[in-house]
């Protein structure tokens, strides 16, 4: 159940996380040592019981479809690093 | 008695014939926070101008004839709850000048009740963390050696409070985050039955894992905290149902006749010998007032934990997402495109520990290993809500350690982030099935203390609160203020 | 394909159409189109830190509605996963959507192919539906090299509907998409307005050799916001993927844009393996129930549904299949025609209403027009009240079937109601016969010659005769009544030498 260099990187790429090359055996000595838990879950106990998403025993409540939030946006947008016109601004995307 | 040693029922009677005013009070913890968290470090945000402010229309309330159990006392709240206007920085560079354009729902509770917030509190960053090391805002101290981390993740609530700089602070526990502190700091800390209070505006971790909750010096007065912000949200789907009882209202219960459940597998060679022999002495001190003690069976502490080490880290790692530099928060400087903007904008924006776990947690999500990793994690996690299940059909109340040891030095674990995470073995089982669970101060082993872990089926908080009281009116431990931060009469 | 005849093409389709819900499914902010730029993007919608989801009841119960109406099964229990992501528009860097157990499972839906007695049906498969929340937008020009972005559509309700790849042809993907967008419509849980993007339609494209049973590599096609164009791109890609494997290459899994200008579709970028989603159960949000009880009642809430009303049009009225068809496309239009039938009986009482005729003016004159301007029937300028009084004035002989439409063109210009037009133009039909008389004997005076040859044999003068009469009465002469009065004037052709 141990990452590789490769997995790592493939991982970082996923998360959006920068790894420097430097930095990769390190990362990966920590992240093995935290993996080796897991060897605990090959317990065959675990075969014949359902996962549990939730310690609570409740179902979803439903909101009714009525407009609550009115438009609060020079407040929201108050942080924002880069916004022009209300839009948020990102460098930019290119599609194809 | 000096005002900042007085507990809420004394301050609340001082401030309500007038003994004192709230802008009084809140002058004298300000006065103690200016004094010592120049060493302690336990907030990273002060308040003082909206803190008195507060404090005066608290005064007009009481002047008014009110006299709600918090209203104008001073408290102050971990940096993970939203406060509007009020920069909350999670710990984290990734916040660390992001000021919340709105209330968490716990916060909106605390206005309505009065209640005057002194600052934010310091905490490992996104709550990831043991010792309150992982905090982009640097290490807390622990009141009672400086040499000691005062534990984490609420590890500025836990130090805030022991030093007295506020009567009580608020706190979030994921894997242990409030009791692990509580227990290391000296203090009294309860974190709730999973959906006891809402996580509306308390910034996610582990979603079905976090529970915002309390600490203070005692039980009665974890007791009042807990009362004003625990209820049902609609703004939180995973908010419980069940009605709040009064909690202060069940603490005198006696002891007598209630079983108290010790699990076998918790006392091992793991287990430091000082702490095992103050938690014997805890529980003799139960047993005198007629509580029965029983040993229980709670296996699979490193079933829970393996479970812990990979659905918090997965649940945290989508979380975690929404920091991406695009809408708030921490962005790189001049990105060079869309892909820069958000790997130099994490990357520099979190720290080593948040990185470790969002790497974690993607991996085990990832295509071709969730039934190995999440999926088997979600299923030992139904195996330790059974083990408590069980064992509640014997006992009534679960005691315990908090953890394997006492606070540990500053910088013990900096080079093996993996032994730290086994400070968490008798708190996470805890998370994982959702149960409330409280630390209480039983002693010391040499300057730092030692905290004893009660934990209750779900919903039974009163029970707990009521347990720990009846301790607390027997003992002394939770009455203790560090040499350091005593001072003369105030 | 006729040229193509070693080929068949595997046709899938996955629709997002938007639900008319009015706040947002996990926010109580606004869904109204058009507004400024984060205006209705709440905290929630921002995926700021700290805030939570919580599921407006209505969007639960409009995609309920689109499973009982395709005959699905409506899952009592369902459940939300994260999808996991990056991109600007994606606030949380994941999005709220239905992997392990969706709302609806299974289901199909009836199309018809052609017209006539050529007209064939065929059912599409529906493998599931499920709910989701949409993404914001971005703008890619205005802003010097970056891009704007909206997040006003964030959190708006979707339901994606996967077909099973049962279509193997364009033709059969827009009659599978319009039935949809027909349903969907009926149901009135979206607007289908397909230019704001409420009701968008993904083809999945592959082609095999004929009789092959494994599946080639499928493309996506994305970006087609109408019939036409979604006709044109599923056309260009099949044949683009059989020339491509007859000179030898290979089909890429991709996603590939329509572009409506060139005609063609282009590759947007490569479907790589390492879209790697981390479905995972969203842990803010629980199990979805549904009482039984409270399907029950949804159940007996549907209303009538094109199939249902398409056979009703049949029985009921007499309507052929095709103009029943036709009529039932859009809900829009079932609505238009039942109301100008609607109309027309209320005001000739004393007679049953002439259903055939408003067909008839529905699917031909006010389809015409509107195919040519490119409006829609409920922007049409002459509404279902007014062709209605037209077809009175039918009905009522005060105008020739071609005198009428004279009139609607004038009415669609704006001129006015049916009645005034008649008046101001004079148009009312000359129906009695003792004036019609009067013209055809004017006529066959003035050209006894031509009496002459058609009474010897010549038949093909009858036209002449009906056109100098009808010309005669400025075109307003009962035709009926015409041929009548001019047959028993001439008496039969060639019978008298």
């Amino acid at each position: 159940m141990s990452l590789n260099s490769t997995q790592l990187k493939h991982v970082a790429h996923l998360s959006r996380i920068a790894v420097d090359e430097a930095q990769i055996p390190a990362m990966l000595q920590d992240l093995n040592a935290i993996l080796a838990f897991a060897e605990q879950l090959q317990d065959p106990r675990l075969d014949h019981l359902a996962p549990m998403a939730h310690p609570l025993d409740q179902t979803q409540p439903l909101r009714p479809d009525v407009v609550t939030e009115v438009n609060d946006r020079g407040r929201l947008q108050a942080g924002a690093p880069a916004v022009e016109q209300g839009l948020f601004l990102v460098p930019q995307v290119i599609e194809s | 008695m000096s005002l900042y040693k007085q507990s809420l029922a004394e301050l609340r009677a001082g401030l309500d014939t007038r003994e004192f005013s709230a802008r009084e009070l809140t002058e004298a913890f300000l006065a103690r926070m200016g004094t010592h968290d120049g060493v302690l470090n336990s907030f990273i945000s002060r308040t003082p101008e909206a803190a008195l402010l507060a404090a005066d229309q608290a005064d007009v309330r009481i002047a008014a004839g009110e006299n709600a159990p918090l209203l104008g006392i001073p408290y102050a709240h971990k940096d993970i709850f939203c406060t509007q206007g009020v920069r909350t920085t999670c710990g984290s560079k990734m916040l660390g000048e992001w000021v919340a354009p709105y209330d968490a729902t716990v916060h909106q509770r605390l206005n309505a009740a009065g209640a005057v917030m002194l600052g934010k509190t310091n905490m490992d960053e996104f709550a990831m963390g043991s010792s309150n090391e992982n905090s982009a805002f640097g290490a807390v101290r622990n009141p009672w050696d400086h040499t000691a981390v005062p534990g984490g993740s609420s590890g500025g609530s836990a130090a805030a409070v022991a030093a007295r700089l506020v009567p009580w602070a608020t706190g979030t526990d994921t894997g242990g985050s409030i009791r692990q502190p509580a227990a290391y700091c000296g203090v009294t800390g309860i974190k709730p039955t999973y959906g006891r209070v809402s996580r509306y505006g308390m910034i996610a971790y582990a979603s079905s894992l976090d529970q915002g909750g309390v600490l203070a010096a005692s039980a009665a007065d974890c007791a009042i905290g807990l009362q004003v912000i625990a209820g049902h949200d609609p703004r939180d789907s995973t908010s419980a149902a069940q009605p709040v009882p009064d909690y202060s209202a069940y603490l005198n219960q006696p002891l007598a006749g209630v079983r108290i459940g010790v699990p076998r597998q918790w006392f091992t060679a793991g287990l430091d010998a000082t702490v095992a022999a103050r938690i014997e002495d805890a529980l003799r001190v139960f047993e005198q007032q007629g509580a029965i003690r029983v040993d229980i069976d709670l296996p699979d502490a490193e079933l829970a934990l393996a479970a812990y080490y990979l659905i918090a880290p997965a649940e945290a790692s989508s979380n975690l997402s929404r920091f991406d530099g695009v809408r708030f928060g921490y962005r790189c400087a001049e990105p060079r495109d869309l892909m820069d903007l958000y790997e130099r904008s994490r990357s520099e924006g979190f720290g080593a520990e948040v990185k470790r776990r969002i790497l974690i947690g993607t991996y085990a999500l990832s295509a071709g290993y969730y039934d190995a990793f999440y999926g088997r994690a979600q299923r030992a996690r139904r195996q330790v809500a059974e083990n408590f299940a069980a064992a509640f059909a014997q006992c009534d109340v679960i005691a315990g350690p908090v953890a394997p040891t006492v606070a540990f030095d500053l910088g013990a674990h900096a080079s093996d982030p993996a032994t730290m995470y086994l400070e968490d073995i008798y708190t996470i089982p805890v998370n994982l099935a959702g149960l409330p669970g409280m630390s209480i101060p039983v002693g010391f082993s040499g300057l730092r203390p030692v905290g004893m872990q009660l934990i209750g089926a779900p919903f039974t908080e009163a029970r707990l609160l009521a347990t720990a009281h009846q301790y607390q009116q027997q003992t002394d431990w939770h009455l203790r203020v560090p040499a350091a931060y005593e001072e003369g009469s105030l | 394909m006729s040229a193509h005849s070693r080929w068949e093409a595997v046709i899938g389709l996955e629709i997002h159409a938007q639900l008319a819900t009015k706040s947002k499914i996990f926010s109580g902010a606004a869904t109204t189109f058009g507004a400024e730029p984060n205006a209705q993007a709440c905290a929630v919608d921002l995926g700021l830190p700290g805030v939570l989801p919580v599921l407006n009841a209505e969007a639960v119960h409009m995609a309920a509605l689109f499973g009982l109406a395709i005959d699905a099964e409506v899952a009592l229990e369902s459940t939300f996963d994260r999808k996991n992501y990056f991109y600007p528009d994606l606030p949380k860097g994941y999005q709220i959507s239905q992997l392990a157990q969706p709302i609806v499972n299974g289901g199909q839906v009836v199309i018809t192919l052609g017209e006539g007695e050529t007209a064939e049906q065929k059912t599409v498969r529906v493998t599931r539906a499920h709910l989701e929340e949409d993404a914001g937008k971005s703008l890619h020009e205005d802003f010097a090299g970056m891009t704007g972005i909206d997040l006003n559509r964030a959190g708006t309700p979707l339901i994606e509907i996967v077909s099973e790849p049962d279509m193997s042809s364009a033709a059969e993907a827009v009659a599978y998409a319009r039935k949809v967008h027909a349903i969907v419509q009926y149901l009135g849980i979206c607007d289908g307005n397909m230019q704001e993007g409420s009701f968008r339609v993904d083809a999945n494209v592959s082609v095999r050799p004929k009789g092959q049973t494994s599946l080639g590599t499928r493309t996506e096609v994305k970006n087609v916001n109408s019939f036409r164009f979604l006709e044109r791109a599923i056309l260009f890609e099949i044949e683009r993927q059989i020339e491509l494997i007859e000179d030898g290459g290979t089909v890429q899994q991709q996603t590939r844009l329509y572009d409506p200008d060139k005609d063609e579709t282009r590759m947007m970028r490569t479907k790589e393996a390492a879209d790697d989603y981390r479905y995972f159960p969203d842990p803010d949000l629980l199990p979805v129930v549904i009482e039984p009880a409270t399907l029950a009642i949804w159940r007996d809430s549907l209303p009538e549904l094109p199939d249902a009303k398409a056979r009703r049009y049949q029985s009921e009225y007499g309507l052929t299949p095709y103009d029943a068809a036709v009529l039932t496309s859009s809900k829009e239009t079932a609505v238009y025609f039942e109301q100008t039938l609607g109309a027309l009986a209320d005001r000739l009482p004393d007679q049953v209403a002439d259903a055939k005729l408003c067909a008839n003016w529905v699917t031909g004159a006010i389809a015409a027009q509107l195919n040519k301007t490119g409006l829609a029937i409920g922007d049409s300028p002459v509404t279902a009240s007014s062709l209605a009084q037209l077809l009175v004035r039918i009905v009522d002989n005060t105008l020739s079937n071609k005198l009428a439409r004279e009139v609607f063109e004038a009415m669609w210009a704006g001129e006015g109601e049916a009645d005034a037009i008649i008046d101001a133009r004079g148009l009312k039909q000359i129906t009695d016969s003792s004036a019609i008389e009067a013209l055809v004997d004017a006529i066959l005076a003035k050209n006894p010659d031509k009496v002459a040859e058609y009474r010897s044999g010549k038949d093909k003068l009858f036209g002449f005769f009906v056109g100098q009469a009808m010309k005669a009465a400025g075109g307003k002469a009962n035709p009926q009544q015409l041929n009548e009065i001019l047959q028993a004037r001439l008496g039969p052709p060639g019978d008298q030498a």
